[in-house]
Parts: structure tokens; sequence; C-alpha cells
């Protein structure tokens, strides 16, 4: 037999105050990071959003001959500072390629002061932003040769190698209904996963999970605007994702502590939290690394587009596991001593800290007899 | 006895493998000896999964919504309303107004209506009057005289086209998700006023069927017909001359003529001929309409009453409609009234009673057309008449060559966890390997079976539902470790992991099923694809994690009794 971490008795709950203190500082920087970038003139936003969320620019070009690959085409917008195109073949037109690039920002700056003209406001913003989208896309196209400018045709010019075809302005795909959505449908199942743990162990415990959820879910925005990494729809399936790791991770603990507590009714529920923890270790270790170790090999792997996918599933594991042991159960330990201490006042008589969850079950822990 | 039930076991989980390994491999037609060729397997697992728009591609259809039509309308019919309403109203000594005839424009960028009163004085009167009636925040009112003129203004035509594109889209959307396209791309293209809307959906069987449901109109009005009242038949003329000739050869602001045109089955025009088609005939009815599709609250294809291949639609209306609809019914039992749609009657029928909120349009429907019908007219009108203007069929959002470097990275990650359990749990690991293998087969083939879409939300429920799949695993046998080191035989050692085991993991199971219930409740699009992904992943874990696991240890046990050393 071959085993890892066995008979390890680490305090972890001693070091609570480490850890909460390092969650606090990691969300004090996204805060920073959120608010600092929203409200500097000229600097980026909060976050950064990707043409999913924003919309921008879709060009359709025209290649002589054999196109680009979409990795080129990717690698190309990447030089001129584009970090997230979306690149889409033209099935039924092979030599054509449509690319999106989100809005430019600092273009609608310029064109803010619409004509005196009836134009109505929105039109020349829009067709200074879809300018410029044009313009970034040339720049990253002309790498691969020049562009049949204006009205020449593609055909009629001889060292030419693509043609800007069509240009546009694109909405969001992913507009704020379905961000709200997404946000809200969380939220509800966040309640959902509140209620099942209340009633499996109880309130505690649920509060302490679900809490840990959230930090989660703000650590990995708080990394994601650090580090502007682009937000797009991926990364609202990674965000899922990560709820469902971190709350995986705080019911194996919390049932280990439910166990425990059943059969040692003596020792404080410090310690018995503890002891589960060290009695999961391997458990917790062997899982988390082996889902961290295919997430790495995405992230390494996982090419340009499925970038934010992967980095959000990253940090999102090692939160979930982390967090289990750093919020989860010190908060649902800080919430019974505290139900304790009110229970003491009222009936004036000692307790063992057992007791104190009301509703965590012996019959789960109930050994059958072995049938041979 | 142990031996039977340890037979059954398994003769479940191999007719269960089967079943899987038909859905997800097998082909949809007779099996000829193509199909257990490796590029028949590999044609057949392609042909088998839906894949959506961000892996595969699809169509890319850019429509217009003809944006100056809808503000033609809204002039139009503010004209009417305008003129209606100086018409009724009275002046301070009860008299009528000198109301004159109206007129419009709606060409190039202009769009303004003149409401002309005989006398000049009574102008700001009727402007008044007019303003009580008729909502006109919108446009500028200019009074010339006894010409009072209401312009609306370039940024408000702007503004107005804008309102309509988002109107129009949130139709579209409706009217996609109602039929079933899985996961498609909306979004506006083009400048605010441009009424441009990109629509990205997955390879669908029938587009042209999606293309004629998006843009259907159905406008559906419910009208007097102008004719005696039962028992005399219905009044309709032959010609729309001879129609038009009753109402003084031109449509009047309360009467016009319309065709009539009984047994048409071509509304949507799903490519069908149309059958027995009678001549066309005409009618004259009453505006405006008595209620119209705004006030519809639900409407859907039913079996006509002669069975067989004839569809008719029934509706009803919300609260204020049934309310309109059943005062005037009162009123007209025994007249006829007429089902418009589209500027067409589609059926008379005299009032025998007072109705309130039901009513049906008959007419010879096919099926597909009664259901697209009944879906358009549901969802509402539109608010104006949509063009295609440019069609392609495009690669996937995430693009080829990134999704072909993903793949490739999961299969490496995959391979990692595999020679991890293979290693560390040794004999044991051959048992989780072959669980976790059979679950993901039967994941994919119960997304296969219940026809839903893999897009990459999908795909990361999927990944979740194989990463607790490996932790039920890893929890199983750290346990059984935990047991055989308390002094446990093999036996009592499997048997208690299990059981423990089983507790945690059916608590960390539940507790996720529930949340991706509720993720598939309120969530639309990408969350719901994750949320089914990720319920049946885990349902199917229960299965191959527990039973499938546990029989085949039980199997080990059965071949050595006594069995001192596990490999684990």
């Amino acid at each position: 037999m071959f085993n890892l971490f066995q008979n390890i008795h680490i305090d972890w709950l001693g070091k609570r105050k480490i850890f909460i203190a390092f969650s606090i500082f990691i969300m004090l920087a996204g805060l920073i990071s959120t608010i600092g970038r929203q409200y500097t003139p000229g600097g980026a936003d909060a976050f950064n959003l990707g043409v999913d969320f924003k919309g921008g620019t879709v060009v359709v070009a025209k290649f002589k001959g054999e196109r680009p690959s979409d990795d080129a085409i990717r690698e190309s917008l990447h030089a001129v500072g584009v970090s997230d195109p979306v690149i889409q073949a033209s099935t039924d037109k092979p030599d054509e390629v449509l690319i999106k690039v989100p809005l430019v920002e600092n273009t609608s700056a310029q064109a803010e002061t619409p004509p005196a003209g009836q134009e109505g406001g929105g039109s020349t913003d829009n067709k200074a932003q879809v300018q410029a989208g044009r313009q970034t896309v040339k720049s990253a196209l002309d790498s691969f040769g020049t562009e049949a400018e204006g009205d020449a045709s593609l055909e009629s010019s001889p060292d030419a190698v693509y043609k800007i075809v069509g240009t546009d302005s694109v909405g969001a795909v992913a507009g704020s209904k379905l961000r709200n959505q997404a946000v809200t449908a969380t939220l509800f199942g966040l309640i959902g996963i509140l209620l099942f743990i209340a009633f499996r162990y109880d309130w505690t415990y649920a509060a302490g999970a679900v809490i840990a959820v959230f930090h989660d879910v703000l650590m990995v925005l708080a990394f994601f605007s650090v580090f502007q990494w682009e937000i797009n729809l991926t990364v609202i399936a990674a965000i899922l994702t990560i709820v469902g790791f971190s709350v995986n991770d705080s019911i194996v603990i919390f049932d280990r502590v439910r166990e425990n507590l059943a059969v040692n009714r003596t020792d404080s529920l410090f310690k018995i939290t503890n002891e589960s923890i060290n009695q999961t270790l391997s458990r917790t270790i062997i899982t988390s690394g082996l889902v961290l170790l295919s997430v790495l090999a995405l992230v390494i792997f996982g090419g340009e587009v499925l970038k934010s996918f992967s980095l959000a599933l990253l940090v999102g594991v090692v939160l979930g596991t982390y967090s289990t042991i750093a919020i989860a159960s010190p908060i649902a330990i800080w919430w019974q001593n505290r139900l304790g201490e009110a229970k003491i006042k009222d009936v004036l008589a000692p307790q063992t800290p057992g007791e104190k969850l009301a509703s965590s079950s012996r019959r789960s822990v109930t050994r059958r007899p072995v049938t041979r | 006895m142990k031996n039977t039930s340890l037979w059954i076991r398994t003769v479940i989980i191999l007719g269960i493998t089967l079943v899987g390994i038909y859905l997800v491999f097998g082909p949809r037609h007779t099996p000829t000896s193509a199909d257990f060729t490796w590029q028949g397997i590999k044609n057949n697992l392609a042909n088998n999964i839906n894949l959506g728009l961000d892996l595969k591609g699809g169509s890319h259809l850019v429509m217009r919504v003809k944006t100056e039509d809808y503000l033609k309308t809204l002039t139009v019919n503010n004209e009417l309303a305008a003129v209606q309403a100086a018409k009724d109203a009275k002046d301070e000594n009860s008299q009528p107004f000198p109301v004159g005839e109206g007129s419009y424009v709606a060409e190039n960028g202009n769009y303004a209506f003149t409401v002309n009163v005989n006398d000049p004085t009574k102008a700001q009167a009727v402007v008044d009057a007019i303003k009580k009636k008729v909502d006109l925040v919108n446009w500028t009112e200019s009074i010339n005289g006894g010409a009072i003129n209401w312009t609306l203004p370039k940024q408000m035509q702007a503004r107005l086209k804008e309102q309509a594109t988002d109107q129009a889209l949130k139709i579209i959307e409706s009217r996609i998700n109602a039929f079933g396209v899985k996961e498609p791309t909306l979004q506006r293209q083009g400048s605010a006023d441009s009424g441009q809307i990109l629509l990205q959906m997955p390879g669908l069987e029938n587009p042209e069927r999606v293309k004629e449901l998006i843009k259907g109109e159905s406008k559906l009005e419910l009208m007097k017909v102008v004719s005696p009242p039962n028992p005399s038949p219905v009044q309709t003329y032959n010609t729309e001359e001879a129609a038009r000739q009753t109402i003084g050869g031109k449509d009047s602001d309360t009467r016009k003529v319309l065709p009539y045109v009984e047994r048409d089955e071509t509304v949507i025009k799903a490519g069908q001929q149309p059958a027995d088609q009678k001549p066309t005939k005409f009618a004259v009815v009453e505006v405006p309409a008595v209620v119209d599709g705004g006030e519809l609250r639900d409407a859907a294809a039913v079996q006509g009453r002669a069975g067989g291949s004839d569809y008719q639609i029934s509706f009803s209306f919300k609260p204020t409609g049934a309310q309109k609809f059943g005062d005037w019914t009162g009123k007209n039992i025994g007249n006829y009234m007429a089902v418009v749609l589209n500027g067409e009657i589609k059926s008379v029928a005299y009032i025998k009673s007072q109705i309130f909120d039901q009513g049906e349009i008959s007419g010879k429907f096919s099926k597909n057309s009664a259901e697209d019908l009944a879906l358009t007219l549901k969802s509402g009108a539109l608010p104006a008449a949509i063009e295609y203007q440019e069609e392609r069929t495009v690669g996937p959002s995430l693009g080829a060559d990134s999704i072909r470097s993903g793949v490739t990275a999961s299969i490496g990650g995959l391979v990692l966890v595999v020679l991890f359990m293979l290693f560390y749990y040794r004999g044991s690991g051959v048992n989780a390997v072959v669980a976790l293998a059979l679950n993901m087969l039967l994941t994919v083939g119960a997304l296969i079976m219940f026809g839903s879409t893999l897009t990459l939300p999908g795909i990361a429920g999927l990944i979740l539902g194989i990463g607790m799949a490996v932790d039920s695993n890893v929890l199983i046998f750290e346990r059984i470790r935990e047991e055989l080191r308390l002094g446990y035989l093999v036996p009592e050692a499997i048997s208690l992991g299990f059981d423990r085991a089983f507790v945690t993991i059916i608590d960390t199971h539940i507790t996720t099923i529930i949340s991706s219930v509720i993720l598939y409740i309120t969530g639309s699009g990408p969350i719901k694809g994750f949320a089914v992904t990720l319920i049946l992943g885990l349902l199917i874990n229960l299965f191959t994690a527990v039973f499938v696991s546990r029989t085949i240890f039980n199997w080990e046990l059965s071949r050595k009794t006594d069995m001192q050393k596990l490999s684990i």
C-alpha cells in the first residue's frame, strides 16, 4: 500500500487568523483594482470585458488563395494589442473569415461631440468605432501582405493578399440580461444549497459553506480585475463550476466532522474539526491535485480562446479547497460557539460541544453489521 | 445466493453499457458493415452528438427590421386616431369641431401628419382635445392657420427605431426559443438605429422553416363584418371593386375592404401547395378592429373537429382584451365577425352568444403551419416586417484551432488522472478507471438521448461531473484504506468503506443536483447547458462510482473468499 499524508496533525483552525487576513488582503486588492480602474480617468475598466459582453466591430476579410489559420490571425491581432478577438471561419466561403474585435475605448472619447446636424448621437460614435475596429484589424492583417484598398477588387490588384469586404458594429451577445440572469440563478442555487445543508447538517455549516462559495467567487473576480484577464461567456461557465467544486469540498469535511462528533462527544468542536480536516487531507490533496493537474493541462495546452476559462478554473480549484479549511470551517465553528454561549447563559448548565449540533444526526454513522 | 445477486448486478451493468455504446457510437440507420470500421464509428459519433454554435458553427443570418415601415404605421395610426379624437370632441357649447380630412407624410426620413380644422380660431381647442386622447409627446406640433401639424423629430425617429429593433429582438428570441433552437446568439448589429439584427444558430435540419417563423408577421385582428345579421348569409363580394362601391369607392376611416381567402394553407409559406383554394372573395369590415393580437394571452394549434390533417388555432385573451371582446360580442349577437390575419380574412363567424376570452381561427392549416402560426401569435406581432440581408454558414465561434487544442489538453489531463489512479491505487485503480470510463460514456449517451446540444458551458459541467466522479472514487478508496489501517479484514473494510463514503457522496451529489436544478429552472442558454450535463453526470456517477465499482470489488471477493490483502 502506498500512502501519502497519514497521521498528520496540523492545527488548521489555529491559523485561521492568518488565512482570513490573507483572504481579506486579496479581496482588498480586488476592490482597489476595480474601484481604482473604474474611477481613474482614461484608465481601463474594472474588468476586462470581452466582445461577448461589450460588443465591438465585426470585420469580414477575404483572402486570395489559402487563408491564414485562425491561430495565425489571432497571433497577428495579439501583435497589435487585441488580446481577445473572436475568429470565425465562414464555411460556405472558405476564403473569408469573420473577425470580431471588442470596442476600442478611447475612440468614443474622441468622437464624443456629435455634429450640430440632427444625426442622432449614436451613429457618429458608431462610425468612429467601426472605423477604429477596421483600422486595428487592417494593421494586424497587413502582416500577411497588403490589402486591396478602396474600390480595387482583390483579383485586379496583383500585389494584394486580402481585402476587407465588410465591417459593421455588433452588440453584446451576452447583454446585461444574461449577466443578471447568471447572477440570480446562482444566488437561487446557493439558497437551495443553504437549505439542504441546513436540513442535513446544521444552519451554521450551511452558512459556512455558502459564505465560502461567495468568498471563492469574489476572489476569482479579484484575480480577473487585478490581472485584467478577459471576461467572456466561458468565464460564467467556469464560475458555475467553481461554485460546485467549492461546495463539494466543504461537504466532504463537514460530513467527517458530523461523523466524528457522533462518535466522540468529549473533545471540543475545535479539536474535532481539526482532526476531521487532517483525516480527510489525503483525499483533499488527491482530488484537488488531480483536478488541478487536468486544469493545468488546459491552461498550458488549451490554447488562447480557452485561456480565461482555464485560468478561472485554476484559481477557483485552489480557492475551493483553501476556503473549506480557511473560511467554511472557522465560520461554522465560530457560529456554533456563539450559539453555545447563548445557550449556556440561558440554561446555566455546562454543555459538551457535541450537543450543540442540534440537527446532526447519528443515524448516518451507524455501522451496519458486515455480512459475509 | 450471494452469487445470484452478483450476476443480476453484472447483467444490469452490461445491459446499460451496451445501451450507452449504442447511443454514443451506434448508427441511427440500419447498421451496415461500414458502421463497424473506425471511420464509421467516428462518423456516427459526430452525427449523434449535437454540438453548439461555439463548438461546431452554424448559420449566420443578418436581418433588418424595416423600421421606416414601423414609423410609417405609427404616423398613419396617429393621424387616424387624431382625426377621430378631433371629430369626437365637443367645444364648450357642446358643438362638434369643424374638422376636415387629415393627411400624412411618411418618406425620405420625414414623418408628419396634419389635421385640418376649418375654423382657425378653434385650432388650439382641437389640439387640446386631441392630446387628451392621443399620446403625442414624441411629436413636435405646429399650428399654421387651420392646419395642425405634428412632426416626428429626427432624434425621436432614431430612438423609436432603436426601440422597435429591441422589441423585434425580444420577439425573435422568444420565437426561436419556443421553436427549440438550442443556444442561438442574437445581437444587434450596425448603428443603434439601423434596425439590424445578427442571429447565429447551430446547424438545423430545416433552416428555411425557422427563417419563415422569425419573420412571420402574424398580425391578428377581430373585426366586425358589414353585413345583414344572421340568418342571412354573410355579405361578400366577388370583386374588390364591387365591395368598394358600397363604401363610396375608397377605404374610409371607419370601413375598409379586405380579401376573404377561404381554405388557405399557406399562411406561413412552408413550401406546400395551397390545398383546394377557393376563389378569393371580398368583404367590408369596420375599422378599427374590435381587438387585436396585442391582447392575446395564449395561442395553440389544435386538431380540427373533422380530425385528420386539419388543424386550427385556438386563442385566448388577456383580461383587458376579454373585457373588450365580451362587451362587443354582447352588443353584437347575430352579427358577423371576421378573423383577420395579416390583412386577410381567414374565417367569418356569426356571434351566437356573448364570448369573453376564447376564440379560434379555422381554415385549413397543416400541423406545422398551425403550430408556427400559434407560436408567432403568442410571441406577439413584430413591430415591422423583417428582411434578410446576409446569410452564410460559419465555423465554430471558439475557433476550430482552439477547440482542437482544448480537446488535446483535456485528453492529456484525463490520461494523467488515469495514470495516477493506477499508480496510487494499484488494482483498485483499474476499478476506478472502469467506473470513470463508464461514467463518461453514459453521460454523453444521456445527452444524446435527451437531444441536448453540447456547448462549452456543457463541457464545463462535464468536467465538474468527472471531477466529482474521481472524488467519489478517492473518497471510497481512502476510506477503505482507513478501515484497513484500523485492522478490519478486507471484506469488512470494503463494505465499511463503501457504506461510509456513500453518505458523503450522497450529500455532495444531492447538494450539487439541487443547485443545478435551480440553475436549470432559472437560467437560460449557457447556464441551462451547464446544469443539464452536470445533473446527468452526477446521477450517472451515483450508479458508476457506487454500484458498478462495488460490483467489481464483490467479484474479486467472490473469487477469493479469504482475501488477506487488497490491492489498493
